[in-house]
């Protein structure tokens, strides 16, 4: 018995209008469809260096998650705040991290936010409101939930957003962090990238229920079911949930449907994910769905498309470029940092 | 100056710095109505409210992750772990996030950590243990365990005050029969500084927390030598000029803890003073910790395991006499 709402198809019948009034302009359309070229992009790149052995350790994607995670940023306000997680890249792109500071961070060159420190997307830039992750899945959740409690402590109309995947839905910090949230009416939005596979754990090995957005219920807030391959359909829940947490109604559990159309990490060649399942889910490509729909609702002609195509292929070579350019770390720099100074404190949120 | 007791210097350091700050709030179960299961927060949400003072559901991993979030968006959360030993649900948070956020995301998490530990009550195994080692072992925290009243409100100042996660364990056992002067006014105690609590001669006791009344009572008990303790008051920084300076005094040193022996952080201060103060030594450094078992609860088994005055008492005179 499905509890959760399943939310409308957005995508390929919504109207340009309609798409108005949930906000985003068409200038902001063509800004999703560039963030979402960017992040896969980007990604592309990272193999590219993983393979010529210019990455370090492994190597993690979100190939497929484009539309989930450049949709739910792009609902976020300016002040507000979240914890991407490793298939989350559209999330930091959208933001506003600069691309070259990425593949710095996964080169473990300097100019990474993490400063070689720690690799992948275990990084943030928190003056564009990101919390770096970390590997102990969902960690991250108690921590969107804190910073929800400071906002409504200060009474500060912002919001959290919480990144979690159905694998780690299984972790007790899931039920920790949904259960206060849900106590305290906190403004947080929790939202489930749910791929299908945990590392090489299918879902029915992984929870018993329809939905994991079905649970919400059970901490006394709202869950919602998305095609996580449509952005525009991810984008309106997203804003639904953003905004009814900025007005004080609580929390929500959003569940973006998707298949990782990758291994877990580049070493993994997810031979366990029957190829029937990618073949179908490769039809639903998140940037080709919304290249379809921009051409159909928003008059994206060829000649823009190529452009825009060029242009952030352009952008991602310079990224690259200047990313190479950046130093290592001085093995000096391994003691410093461990502990903050007070000065350290002069940040965007330590006023 | 007023005298207070151990658990009244916390209460008072606590209310002082919520009045002055308004960063500041505390999250913890029970803290808030009941006023804590100890009473340190009593009348705190009369005060300062629901929502400065806030009572939890039993989520040891929501306070701290909570507590980490919060800070991390400039708020200076006092989060309190009902006991010590209930750390444990709450290690990933501070071990994993709170820990390692400073040094490779370059943000600070400014939290304190409240720790009712140790045991003397009967307890037993879950609500008696004293977790400081394991927490010693972990770059980017910070460990104090204060043994006095006046050092207990200006160690609660200083945790608040501190940009680091600070895991403040306040023994159980010195709540209430722990008296001592404490000033009324604002004030705090460096953390990473040791005291001199009892200058000496002969043979230098390095200890911290209850165990530093236990040293006390040993010492009296010993009229012909000359003990001087030095109480570290905090283990994570850990004072080693001062341990070094009193142990080439006396020449000869007893590291003492409540917690177990093997991995104990006596064993790291016994080791930096056979590396660094070798040639000053006349005798072996010796530690007296609990054996290693869990805490136990009848009150028989209780008084084996934690190091009572005459283990002490027994300890500094073989020491004298090597």
């Amino acid at each position: 018995m499905a509890i959760a709402r399943v939310a409308e198809p957005g995508g390929s019948q919504v109207k340009l209008e309609t798409v108005k009034q949930w906000g985003l302009d068409r200038e902001d359309l063509l800004g999703i469809y560039r963030n979402m070229l960017t992040t896969r992009g980007l990604e592309e790149r990272g193999h590219i260096l993983y393979r010529q052995g210019k990455i370090p350790g492994s190597f993690y994607t979100g190939r497929g998650n484009e539309a989930a995670a450049v949709g739910v940023a792009t609902a976020m306000g300016p002040e507000d705040v979240g914890t991407p997680l490793h298939r989350n890249m559209g999330v930091h792109i959208t933001r506003g991290v600069e691309p070259w500071r990425i593949l710095a961070n996964y080169m473990g060159r300097v100019d990474g936010p993490a400063k070689g420190k720690d690799g992948n997307v275990h990084m943030a830039d928190e003056r564009l409101g990101l919390i770096a992750m970390v590997s102990h899945l969902p960690a991250m959740l108690p921590v969107a939930v804190g910073c929800a409690l400071a906002f409504r402590i200060r009474e500060e109309r912002r919001v959290a957003v919480g990144w979690f995947g159905e694998g780690s839905s299984a972790r007790g910090d899931t039920h920790e962090a949904m259960n206060l949230a849900g106590v305290r009416r906190l403004p947080v939005v929790f939202v489930c990238d749910n791929n299908q596979w945990a590392y090489s754990t299918p879902t029915h090995l992984e929870y018993a229920v329809e939905h994991l957005a079905g649970r919400a219920q059970a901490y006394g807030f709202e869950g919602v079911v998305v095609d996580g391959t449509d952005v525009l359909a991810v984008y309106h829940e997203a804003k639904r949930a953003v905004e009814k947490a900025r007005e004080g109604d609580g929390p929500t559990l959003i569940e973006c449907l998707t298949l990782r159309m990758e291994g877990h990490a580049v070493h993994d060649d997810a031979f366990y994910v029957p190829k029937e399942l990618f073949e179908r889910w490769a039809a639903s490509d998140p940037l080709e769905r919304f290249r379809a729909w921009l051409h159909e609702h928003a008059e994206l002609s060829d000649a823009e498309d190529d452009e825009l195509r060029l242009h952030v292929k352009k952008h991602l070579n310079e990224a690259l470029e200047r990313a190479e350019e950046s130093p290592l770390p001085d093995p000096e720099s391994l003691t410093e940092g461990v502990y903050a100074t007070p000065e350290d404190l002069d940040t965007p949120h330590h006023k | 100056m007023p005298e207070k007791t151990y658990l009244q210097a916390i209460s008072d350091g606590l209310r002082q710095e919520m009045r002055r700050d308004k960063r500041v709030f505390l999250i913890g179960e029970d803290i808030g109505v009941y006023g804590g299961a100890f009473k340190v927060t009593l009348g705190f949400q009369e005060e300062f409210g629901p929502w400065r003072v806030i009572d939890a559901p039993l989520s040891e991993t929501a306070i701290v992750g909570g507590a980490t979030g919060a800070a991390l968006m400039g708020m200076r959360p006092v989060a309190e772990m009902q006991f010590a030993d209930f750390v444990s649900c709450a290690w990933d948070h501070l071990v994993t996030v709170a820990a390692k956020q400073r040094w490779r995301a370059g943000t600070p998490v400014p939290i304190t950590l409240r720790l009712p530990s140790g045991g003397g009550f009967s307890g037993g195994p879950f609500h008696s243990q004293n977790p400081e080692s394991s927490f010693a072992h972990v770059p980017g925290l910070k460990c104090v365990c204060p043994a006095t009243p006046e050092d207990a409100k200006g160690l609660i100042v200083s945790a608040i005050e501190d940009p680091n996660p600070v895991l403040f364990f306040e023994h159980k056992h010195l709540y209430r029969r722990v008296k001592g002067e404490v000033p009324d006014e604002r004030y705090s105690t460096p953390i990473g500084e040791a005291r001199i609590h009892l200058p000496g001669e002969d043979v230098t006791v390095v200890t911290w927390g209850a165990m530093v009344h236990t040293a006390e009572e040993a010492a009296e008990r010993l009229d012909d030598v000359s003990v001087e303790i030095v109480d570290l008051r905090s283990i994570l920084p850990w004072d080693r000029e001062a341990v070094l300076a009193s142990v080439r005094k006396t020449s000869k040193v007893l590291v003492l803890h409540e917690d177990t022996h093997t991995g104990g952080f006596g064993a790291e201060i016994a080791a930096t003073i056979a590396e660094e103060a070798f040639e000053d030594l006349d005798a072996p450094p010796k530690r007296i910790a609990a054996p290693d078992t869990p805490v136990p609860f009848s009150p028989v088994l209780e008084k084996a395991f934690i190091p009572q005055v005459e283990d002490v008492v027994a300890g500094l005179r073989e020491l004298v006499e090597y």
